[in-house]
């Protein structure tokens, strides 16, 4: 491991000295002078008309501002809120799009639904109101299962979207792929539901509005993950105020896993309530309300099937998945069970044929869009579970069949029949290594130890790929991409040496204030306690488009290269003229500038000084040492890896424990490994948690959300989880100036296959997350009473 | 939720009849009842406060009643509003039978509570109304079985059943209001919402 702290060394994280001591400041951590408080009237029904909305009272009660309800904010023009992702079908049409306002008009469509914002002096006085709006709801069947949504005779979740379809769309040659499957020596086909998830950020969202009538300009503070992104959408699509009259600050943000990424009901009307008291208004969600009304994840029901010749080789693969979209189309749901799906059913494998359709439709039940991975895990799961059964039913070994079928070392880059082009990696090394970490030669006679105490014991591998470094903007506009998603980074010296750094990626809770800082310190040769990255706030980064997708280091990190090379081009102008030398003379290597041949050097700290204080400067050169790059990936980054997990069950009680974890991750380049480790860890214990304790319930009669506390929705603990072995394998990326490929993502990705493989290898029955005890309970007594 | 049961209780079906309908043996009847009022011969409104735990809660509630087959029994149904809080509901099929000398009241229930009121307590509810239930007829049995019961003539028997509806609301608004109060303090306060739902079972049961 690489000492100091340049590239490849383990630096603290400069961050945490604030969080660990209290002095993160977070949204609900700031006021403004005068401000008062907005409280949501929601939904209690799953599905209503609403006759008639009286809010006389709660207008004159104590303390209140205002009382605003959805007529209100369509007469002033406000929203709807917006879908970013143009969907084409198969019939050519483009996405069904039902209007999403931000309050409710006619319907409520979900539990949590907004019906009226109310604003008070004190939050106490805002919620007491909120109990004196008198609501006539008129109560309608409601319809929360995907399958059920989209048979004959559902609910109408939009009157305007015949049978709740938003979509029906395709991927692959399905004719090349049923002719494979006609001629098949075996099929493995596999039922699966990936069950919806609710995020559970640690700190819930909220938002604070603060308008500006001297100057014409709202400031909202949120929770977000891309704040330009926030302020594009409510400036060009909500009519909110002109970009250049809205300034969008997003600062320490206590998690976000997909779930910050979307523009919400919250924030645009707290922008909206503010500018028309001419108040700062602030909404801070409670626990309850982020049960209810953030975005959900997964939630796909699928079957799948695998073709293989009598070697085991992959012929083709057939997948058809229905996913649930909720009531409202989230700002990027439409991409998640398409683009981001679909187009990594090839896993690891050279797969020639695939095949991949998917419905997705409307329930009522909360938005479902991007969570930690978002399409990608449900790929990975549907991949490697299908890979498993394919083995089980053929009698080969399961490393032996995935390593049969793995994309060659050599083979790169390769194109797979579902649009991606992979651009590096060793499949093969990552399996093997981890096969070695987790001693799987000694499996055998742990799994004998475990039967000679009446447990069972699994051993499950999950051979995961995913796309990350979102992404080249021409080819996701291609796909219906409506934004470009480059990246800006600035890099800004100071008179006296040192650095401020720009980026357009956010941080919450991904270590962008110490690897960002690593790169411009190594490249640069700043001392890293002299370097501040800035970043959360349009009114101070040049622009960007924010965190998701395992984005920010190779976007974000490749754009700050980008203008360190600029910096280098111009200081070596700067350094020329110090030293009286031809500037092609001039050699740079970490913040020293030297002449080829001679003794002759300045520091960049020189060169920074004179840069601003340009007494003896080249004639002609601009004054200064400040420069901004864009940068636009040329292709998507492909992390992949290998996780193996080993279980033992007791088949007497069905409680699971997860007996180790080996994970080997090919991530390219590392510039922090401690970071890379944390993320891996924080990764896998999301997947453990989707696969054996989460799930999202709505009952089926009422459409009321029985899961929508801790008391009911069980969150993975430390307790429930291994001391994790975490290797990298490290294939560089080559279309990228780093050379990685991004890391926040994977192990949510690979987790759960790796997991429920090993749990449905030790009961010898297949079975669906999460793998509660009684499930598995149930699966161990029939697997036992059938022997 | 669903609940079914029956009550043996010691006194005749006239008795029985006439307690269920004398709205002072409902008010000592349903834990927290405070007001019952009339709104047609079919309606009622009702104020209950109750306590679960640490928090009170008061709920205001509509009840109606329909199926009406004096004496053999009747459908009750009501529903409370808590306005934030959610909401509660519910419906019960009540038969009254003789057998010798005592009544036996059979019940069954069907009761749905929605927005928080079930994200934070549809785990609790069934606890909850069964205690309900078993207080309920633990106060009426010693009233009725004590003869304490107006003997009260057919005025009573008709202007009963309407009082138990009202009960039954003003419990409901009862636990409304108390539930705003607390609202946002404490799951408790949400388990407060669900006592309404097991006010309106009890109502069911007087009714018959």
């Amino acid at each position: 491991m690489t000492e100091g702290t340049g590239i490849g060394a383990p630096v603290r994280r400069k961050e945490d000295k604030r969080f660990i001591t209290g002095k993160g400041r977070y949204l609900d951590d700031i006021n403004r002078t005068g401000q008062a408080y907005a409280y949501f009237l929601r939904s209690p029904h799953a599905h209503a008309k609403i006759n008639g909305i009286d809010v006389a009272a709660a207008k004159a009660s104590s303390g209140v501002v205002a009382v605003l309800t959805g007529a209100e904010l369509a007469a002033d023009q406000i929203g709807p809120l917006i879908c970013g992702w143009a969907i084409t079908q198969k019939n050519g049409e483009p996405h069904n799009a039902p209007a999403h306002p931000a309050l409710a008009v006619d319907k409520v469509r979900y539990v949590g639904d907004h019906v009226a914002i109310v604003i008070a002096d004190s939050l106490a006085e805002a919620k007491d109101a909120a109990e004196k709006i008198e609501v006539d709801y008129q109560e309608l069947p409601p319809v929360v299962d995907i399958a059920s949504a989209l048979a004959d005779g559902a609910p109408q979740v939009h009157d305007d979207v015949a049978g709740n379809l938003c979509y029906d769309w395709e991927l692959g040659d399905k004719a090349a792929t049923d002719a494979a499957f006609s001629g098949a020596h075996h099929v493995a086909k596999l039922d699966l539901v990936n069950n919806r998830l609710i995020p559970n950020a640690m700190e819930p969202r909220a938002a604070l509005a603060d308008y500006d009538s001297g100057i014409d300009e709202l400031t909202l503070y949120t929770t977000s993950q891309n704040p330009h992104v926030a302020r594009l959408v409510l400036a060009a699509f909500n009519g909110i105020a002109p970009e250049n009259k809205l300034r969008v600050i997003a600062p320490d943000v206590g998690g976000g896993f997909g779930s910050k990424i979307f523009i919400y009901a919250e924030e645009l009307c707290c922008l909206w309530a503010a500018r028309k008291i001419n108040r700062p208004v602030k909404w801070t969600g409670e626990r309850s309300e982020s049960f209810m009304a953030d975005a959900h994840g997964r939630d796909h029901v699928t079957t799948a099937e695998l073709a293989l010749d009598q070697e085991g080789k992959f012929l083709a693969m057939r997948v058809s998945t229905m996913a649930n979209f909720g009531a409202y189309l989230s700002t990027f749901a439409t991409a998640v069970p398409s683009y981001l799906y679909g187009t990594l059913l090839a896993g690891q494998y050279t797969t020639p044929a695939i095949y991949c359709e998917v419905k997705g439709g409307f329930t009522n039940t909360a938005p479902v869009d991007a969570y930690r991975g978002a399409g990608r895990p449900e790929a990975t799961y549907v991949v490697e579970r299908l890979v498993e059964v394919a083995a089980r039913d053929m009698g080969i070994d399961p490393a032996e069949l995935r390593k049969r079928n793995f994309v060659a070392p050599d083979a790169f880059p390769y194109q797979t029949p579902v649009i991606m082009a992979y651009d590096s990696g060793n499949y093969q090394l990552s399996l093997d290594k981890a096969m070695e970490m987790i001693n799987a030669s000694g499996f055998a006679q742990r799994k004998a130890d475990s039967e000679s105490r009446g447990k069972l014991r699994g051993l499950g591998y999950s051979a995961y790929i995913e796309a990350c470094g979102i992404a080249p903007s021409a080819a996701v506009g291609s796909l219906g991409a409506g934004v470009g998603l480059w990246e800006s980074g600035q890099i800004r010296f100071n008179p006296t040496g040192s650095v401020t750094i720009y980026t357009g990626s956010h941080s919450h809770g991904q270590g962008h204030e110490t690897t960002f800082a690593q790169l411009v310190s190594d490249h640069l040769g700043v001392p890293i306690e002299n370097i501040e990255v800035s970043h959360g706030d349009t009114g101070t980064v040049p622009f960007g488009m924010g965190t998701y997708g395992s984005r920010s280091l190779a976007v974000g990190g490749s754009a700050i290269m980008k203008a360190a090379d600029k910096i280098v081009e111009k200081s070596k102008k700067i350094a020329a003229h110090l030293m009286e030398a031809a500037v092609e003379d001039v050699e740079h290597s970490r913040g020293v500038f030297s002449v080829a041949g001679t003794d002759k050097s300045v520091t960049i700290a020189e060169v920074a000084f004179t840069a601003y204080v340009p007494h003896n400067y080249p004639e002609g050169l601009e004054p200064g040492l400040d420069e901004t790059a864009f940068y636009d990936p040329l292709n998507f980054t492909f992390p992949a890896g290998t996780h193996i997990a080993e279980v033992e069950i007791d088949p007497a009680t069905g409680v699971v424990e997860v007996a180790d974890w080996a994970a080997v991750d090919d991530f390219g380049n590392i510039i922090n490994p401690m970071i890379v480790e944390g993320q891996v860890h924080g990764g896998i214990a999301q997947g453990v948690g989707q696969a054996l304790l989460e799930n999202t319930v709505y009952d089926k009669e009422t459409g009321q959300l029985v899961t929508g506390s801790y008391m009911d929705y069980c969150m993975p603990r430390a307790d429930d989880l291994p001391s994790f072995k975490v290797e990298t394998t490290n294939t560089p990326c080559p279309h990228n100036p780093l050379g990685v490929k991004g890391c926040g993502e994977a192990g949510a990705i690979a987790a759960p296959a790796a997991l429920m493989n090993a749990i449905t290898n030790a009961l010898g029955k297949e079975i669906d997350m999460p793998a509660t005890p009684e499930k598995v309970w149930q699966a161990a007594q029939t697997a036992q009473a059938a022997e | 939720m669903e609940m079914t049961g029956e009550q043996r209780i010691a006194a005749s079906r006239e008795t029985v009849w006439q307690a269920l309908n004398d709205p002072d043996v409902l008010r000592q009847s349903i834990p927290g009842a405070e007001t019952v009022d009339k709104v047609s011969d079919t309606e009622f409104t009702a104020t209950v406060t109750a306590k679960v735990g640490p928090v009170k809660a008061k709920f205001k509630g509509n009840v109606a009643l329909s199926d009406i087959d004096p004496p053999n029994g009747y459908t009750i149904s009501g529903e409370g509003k808590g306005g934030a809080a959610g909401f509660g509901k519910g419906e019960a099929k009540v038969t009254l039978t003789e057998d010798g000398g005592d009544t036996v009241l059979s019940y069954a229930v069907t009761a749905s509570v929605g927005g928080k009121l079930a994200q934070i307590g549809s785990r609790l509810i069934d606890g909850v109304a069964k205690k309900m239930a078993d207080d309920f007829f633990t106060t009426f049995n010693e009233i009725v079985a004590a003869g304490t019961a107006p003997t009260a003539g057919e005025a009573a028997v008709e202007a009963a059943p309407e009082d138990v509806t009202a009960a039954a609301l003003e419990a409901a608004d009862r636990a409304v209001e108390e539930v705003r109060q607390a609202r946002g303090a404490n799951p408790w306060v949400w388990v407060g919402g669900l006592i309404l739902v097991v006010v309106l079972v009890l109502i069911y049961f007087s009714r018959s």
